[in-house]
């Protein structure tokens, strides 16, 4: 590959993305300003990530894509593409094989090890800002630990709802001290972030933040006494593998009603399958 | 009573360029003590009252204020965790325009709820509770406790606001003109409810309006001020009865008689 850096990025530009991942796990959970790069893909398409990711990467590394649990979405498939081209790196399905996985709003059903690094996409790094709009002032809120403000948005959802019905970006507190926004997984991953053996990195592109969640951190979900948090999906097994334990995306079937729940990780239904697992819906000659 | 003052202000200036905001204000507030401030538009009550509530940085001055923990001290110079947990715990502000004080965007009861939960309050059956007792002391129906304050009349948000602050019981209330913009007797209203709270709760409280007749309800002792400086004060009816200077004098003669 000519014409590219290695990772597309030059080396100064992974130096200042370092240094600021550095910081971030050095302070978990507070949000650490950097000078974001123009990417050759639009904001919302994990801008930050990449970012992130190319200043992680090394000529060794084996990088997994993730978008919303799958590996085989548009997402997944250019950023994966993306780091192919422009690093040369070895690319992989298989979450165990991975030493770097960029994900988007998932976190994998496997567990992660000490060898790994997670990489979160985050579109709005700020959890207070749809309660505090000026930016000023909740950075000051973070400083002074004043997120009284937070548990008024849990109030509000289950005044409004009889329960807690925030289901993704859920808001955790890091290590005792700072309120972050896990990105958009969902809450059913939440309990994950914690004490994870893996480096959790997470990038936000277009609202210039870098943040982190170094390898067994504490990670606590915001609740309240009466209405402790939990981690919800939707109460079926896999129809494909027959997993009744992971996160489960619903399909639509046809216009009679039917519908199908598949797990939502892609790479661990497969791997499930591979060894003999059936779910309701598995192909006949399959299953006989 | 006791026999430090609540709050006492030294000497309070606060300039903005070469023009005078506020200068040379000093004053003790009792406990369970109202004092009102009255003076036209431009006198520098609202710099005054910004400067006491740590909003606005003063020039110059201290304002000290007995705290439970520790005593006397300079408000000030506290630092901005501690004077931020001041202001809702001990303290309470009452704004002009119940927009500036209340959040428009969440219900009566999260509005409500919010200084608790800032103070730690973690039980959700609780801050309810706390929340529907409150709306009916300001005599808000409890069935509207899940409705946003932007549904709410004029009068009732000035209600929600001044539930919102006193519902951690605190011992100082500033008000800014807690009752412009409301119609007479709504304004009635307010000021009876008013009236009875810091009475039953003992507050003190400073309140800064133009309106004499608010004056002459809540407030025990009386500061007139005109471009930026004390000029009469005194007990409220002694300074409306017998106004000495020729500024009060005026101000209590352009109340219009019905």
């Amino acid at each position: 590959m000519s014409g590219f850096n290695f990772a597309y990025l030059d080396e100064q530009t992974k130096r200042m993305i370092r240094r600021a991942i550095l910081k971030g796990v050095a302070v978990p959970g507070y949000q650490v300003p950097f000078a974001s790069r123009e990417m050759p893909m639009p904001y919302g398409w994990g801008t930050g990530g990449v970012q992130v990711t190319a200043a992680c990467l090394t000529p060794d590394d084996t990088l997994k894509v993730i978008d919303q649990g799958a590996d085989d979405t548009t997402n997944a498939v250019s950023i994966r593409k993306f780091f192919q081209r422009t690093a040369g790196v070895a690319v992989t399905e298989r979450t165990a094989q991975a030493t770097i996985i960029q994900t988007r709003h998932r976190i994998p059903e496997a567990a992660l090890t000490a060898d790994q690094i997670l990489v979160y996409q985050v579109p709005i790094p700020e959890p207070l800002r749809f309660l505090e709009p000026r930016e000023t002032e909740t950075r000051r809120m973070h400083a002074l630990q004043d997120y009284g403000l937070m548990h008024v948005k849990l109030y509000e959802d289950i005044a409004r709802n009889g329960a807690i019905a925030t289901a993704y970006a859920y808001p955790v507190k890091v290590e005792g001290r700072y309120v972050m926004d896990p990105s958009p997984i969902p809450k059913f991953d939440n309990p994950k972030l914690s004490n994870s053996p893996a480096l959790q990195l997470f990038g936000a592109g277009r609202e210039q933040r870098i943040y982190a969640v170094p390898p067994f951190t504490q990670v606590v979900s915001l609740d309240f006494d009466d209405f402790p948090f939990e981690a919800s999906k939707a109460p079926h097994a896999c129809d494909l593998c027959g997993d009744p334990g992971s996160y489960l995306d619903e399909v639509i079937t046809d216009d009679q009603g039917g519908r199908m729940f598949v797990c939502s990780d892609t790479d661990h239904c497969t791997t499930r399958q591979a060894v003999g697992h059936r779910g309701r819906l598995s192909p006949q000659e399959a299953a006989q | 009573m006791s026999d430090t003052p609540l709050l006492s202000v030294q000497d309070i200036t606060k300039t903005y360029g070469a023009r005078i905001g506020c200068t040379g204000v000093s004053f003790d507030l009792w406990p369970g003590e109202v004092m009102g401030i009255v003076g036209e538009s431009g006198s520098g009550k609202s710099t005054l009252l910004g400067c006491m509530a740590g909003h606005l940085a003063p020039d110059s001055g201290r304002v000290v204020f007995d705290t439970r923990d520790s005593g006397p001290r300079d408000v000030l110079a506290m630092r901005e965790p501690e004077r931020r947990m001041l202001g809702r715990t001990d303290w309470a502000y009452v704004h002009q325009n119940p927009r500036d004080g209340l959040r428009m965007g969440v219900s009566a009861g999260g509005n409500v709820g919010e200084r608790l939960m800032a103070v730690g309050a973690r039980h959700y059956g609780q801050i309810r509770e706390a929340a529907s007792d409150w709306l009916q002391r300001v005599e808000i129906d409890t069935g509207r406790v899940d409705d946003k304050p932007r549904q709410f009349s004029g009068g009732m948000q000035q209600r929600l606001q001044i539930a919102r602050n006193l519902v951690t019981g605190p011992r100082l209330v500033f008000m800014d003109e807690p009752t412009g913009g409301l119609d007479v007797s709504v304004q009635a209203r307010l000021l009876d409810l008013l009236r009875g709270l810091v009475r039953q709760m003992g507050l003190s409280a400073v309140i800064v309006t133009h309106d004499l007749a608010v004056v002459r309800l809540l407030a025990d002792r009386l500061m007139v001020m005109k471009d930026g400086r004390v000029i009469e004060q005194g007990l409220t009816d002694q300074v409306l009865d017998d106004p000495q200077h020729a500024y009060t004098q005026l101000l209590v003669s352009s109340v219009l008689q019905v």
